[in-house]
């Protein structure tokens, strides 16, 4: 070994011991785990550990709530996406106009969210959209709209709680966004301009395309975050009301820690990482048309 | 420029109002904190408090004595806990993958390759998976409800090598091998060369890890069951659960976890922002 070599292990080794311990070793576990009927009793006593094959996916999918879990993710994902996408897009192409001043200083600000506690911030949302004394149906007051019981009418409380997660995220794909927009070539828009184009053609037919695989990443990005809500209506709802925010992490927060069906909790992991795992090859298959990979 | 001048004067009073909108949530969190018990449970809600009071900060963060028992909530150990968790995390971190990321772009090593895709491969497993099987390894370990079963996970930093062997590959190798040549150690040649060089890199990473690691509530909800061992995000979570009605109380509690984060983030924002778009960091 040379020097250059014995080097290079004394400052990879630590790291990788880390994850092969931390990491690696329980995602191979975590398929062991998921073929067993790992619960509050093997957990006394190693000796009541039972294989069960694919038992736990089977007892899963003749599981109401497993299902209710995977509507509801479904549902945050497919409208949450658009909404925190075109609020984040609104931000950078507000931000981006050369009349702005001080953009810096907005760019911080509107930022900020994204940076605070998931925990503190969503116990400061559950307050505003309190039914009586929350300023959004304050807000809806002056313009006539009757009050909304947000977080306690099983309709409106997945609009609500995507109200707070778009507040949160909007700030990480605006600089995304605002990076790609100062990409958009500059000789293109002002041929287009002279050429007569509003608005709206420009933004159709210069911008979009110029920033069009940045916005498609965000957007396949952003499913993968989705797919992994569970602070929010931990905090918010307790999975309610009428079990319509109970997310599939937060499904298996429950299976796993409250009930200790460590088995069936494991084959929800499983279930969850395939779902990411598709989106994330799609994102890779994105990439390659884009040739970014 | 007629037209310029209106167009600019709408452009930034929307920003304006939008930036208004976004920050009146944090804005509001704070003057409720300081608002007398109960007021902010009155019609309309106010956004002013008609006097500005410390009591739920005292209320929250000293220990009294009631009915000659003592009685708190628990917020500044949980603080303590928070503070010292995420510094040590941050240190560590810091230590296991700068170093490890420079190896990975700079030196020369059998197997190099084949580990860099082992680990950019492992990016698409979400952490969620490993979770409950970890659980049960750090029972049998004896980690549950430690300190060390808290940071352990965070330590197995793979955004952070591939974000530090990234940044790292700008340096010119005519550099080391000037210094190799000038007879330096590997050691030295990282410490006086590489180190200086990755600063503004190492700032950043701190700041993701201290924020990450403040931030993180799932793993320490599993992690911790004892209620001095709980850092900031579990302790407010389990206060609200019996306190949400209680708004005054609760907009402390979220100030006291908030603040401190903004604060250092608006400190150091530059870095932030600027290595959320170098590298592939996971947000």
């Amino acid at each position: 070994m040379t020097r250059q070599e014995r080097a290079a292990w004394l400052f990879v080794a630590p790291v990788l011991t880390i994850i092969a311990l931390v990491f690696l070793l329980p995602t191979l576990l975590a398929l062991a785990l998921g073929v067993t009927d790992y619960s509050i009793y093997a957990l006394a006593d190693w000796s009541h550990l039972r294989f069960v094959g694919l038992g736990n996916f089977v007892t899963l999918f003749h599981t109401p709530l497993f299902w209710r879990a995977l509507t509801n993710t479904a549902l945050f994902a497919a409208l949450g996406v658009p909404m925190a996408i075109g609020t984040s897009l609104a931000a950078a192409l507000l931000l981006n106009d050369a009349t702005v001043r001080w953009k810096p200083l907005w760019r911080v600000a509107l930022f900020a969210p994204y940076v605070t506690s998931v925990v503190a911030t969503a116990t400061v949302w559950q307050y505003m959209l309190n039914t009586r004394f929350g300023l959004i149906n304050r807000a809806l007051a002056w313009v006539g709209a009757g009050p909304v019981d947000w977080l306690g009418d099983p309709h409106a409380s997945i609009p609500a709680i995507l109200l707070f997660v778009t507040w949160k995220i909007f700030g990480y794909n605006m600089i995304v966004f605002t990076a790609a927009l100062s990409a958009v070539p500059q000789d293109l828009m002002e041929a287009a301009r002279l050429d007569g184009a509003s608005r709206w053609e420009r933004f159709r037919h210069v911008t979009l395309p110029a920033i069009g695989p940045t916005l498609l990443l965000a957007a396949v990005m952003s499913v993968a975050g989705f797919l992994q809500l569970f602070a929010e209506p931990y905090v918010m709802t307790q999975g309610g009301p009428a079990q319509r925010t109970t997310t599939v992490l937060y499904f298996m927060f429950d299976e796993g820690f409250k009930w200790w069906n460590l088995g069936q909790a494991s084959a929800v992991a499983l279930i969850l990482f395939l779902l990411i795992l598709a989106v994330t090859l799609v994102q890779a298959r994105i990439g390659r048309r884009y040739e970014w990979l | 420029m007629r037209p310029r001048f209106v167009r600019g004067v709408v452009a930034n009073t929307l920003v304006a109002l939008f930036t208004l909108a976004t920050l009146l949530p944090l804005a509001w969190m704070v003057t409720v904190s300081f608002m007398p018990r109960g007021e902010a449970s009155s019609f309309p809600p106010p956004f002013w408090p008609s006097r500005w009071s410390w009591e739920n900060y005292y209320e929250l963060l000293v220990r009294r004595e009631i009915d000659g028992a003592f009685f708190d909530y628990r917020v500044l150990p949980a603080l303590w806990n928070s503070l010292a968790v995420a510094a040590l995390a941050t240190l560590l971190a810091l230590l296991l993958t700068v170093p490890a990321g420079y190896a990975f772009a700079k030196l020369r090593f059998t197997g190099r390759e084949r580990l860099l895709r082992l680990l950019i491969v492992s990016l698409v497993v979400p952490g969620q998976v490993a979770m409950l099987p970890l659980f049960l390894i750090f029972r049998e370990l004896g980690l549950v409800n430690s300190y060390a079963g808290v940071i352990l996970p965070g330590l197995a930093g793979i955004f952070a090598v591939l974000f530090v062997r990234q940044a790292t590959l700008a340096i010119p190798d005519e550099m080391i091998d000037a210094a190799r040549l000038d007879g330096a150690g590997e050691l030295r040649i990282f410490a006086t060369i590489v180190l200086p060089l990755l600063a503004p890199i190492v700032v950043t990473l701190a700041l993701f890890v201290f924020l990450g690691s403040w931030n993180d509530f799932l793993w320490p909800l599993i992690i911790l069951t004892d209620q001095d061992r709980y850092t900031l995000p579990v302790a407010i979570a389990a206060i609200g659960r019996e306190h949400a009605a209680e708004g005054e109380l609760m907009m402390a509690a979220a100030v006291v976890t908030t603040l401190p984060v903004l604060a250092i983030f608006l400190a150091l924002q530059r870095y932030y922002m600027t290595g959320m778009l170098g590298g592939s960091v996971k947000g």
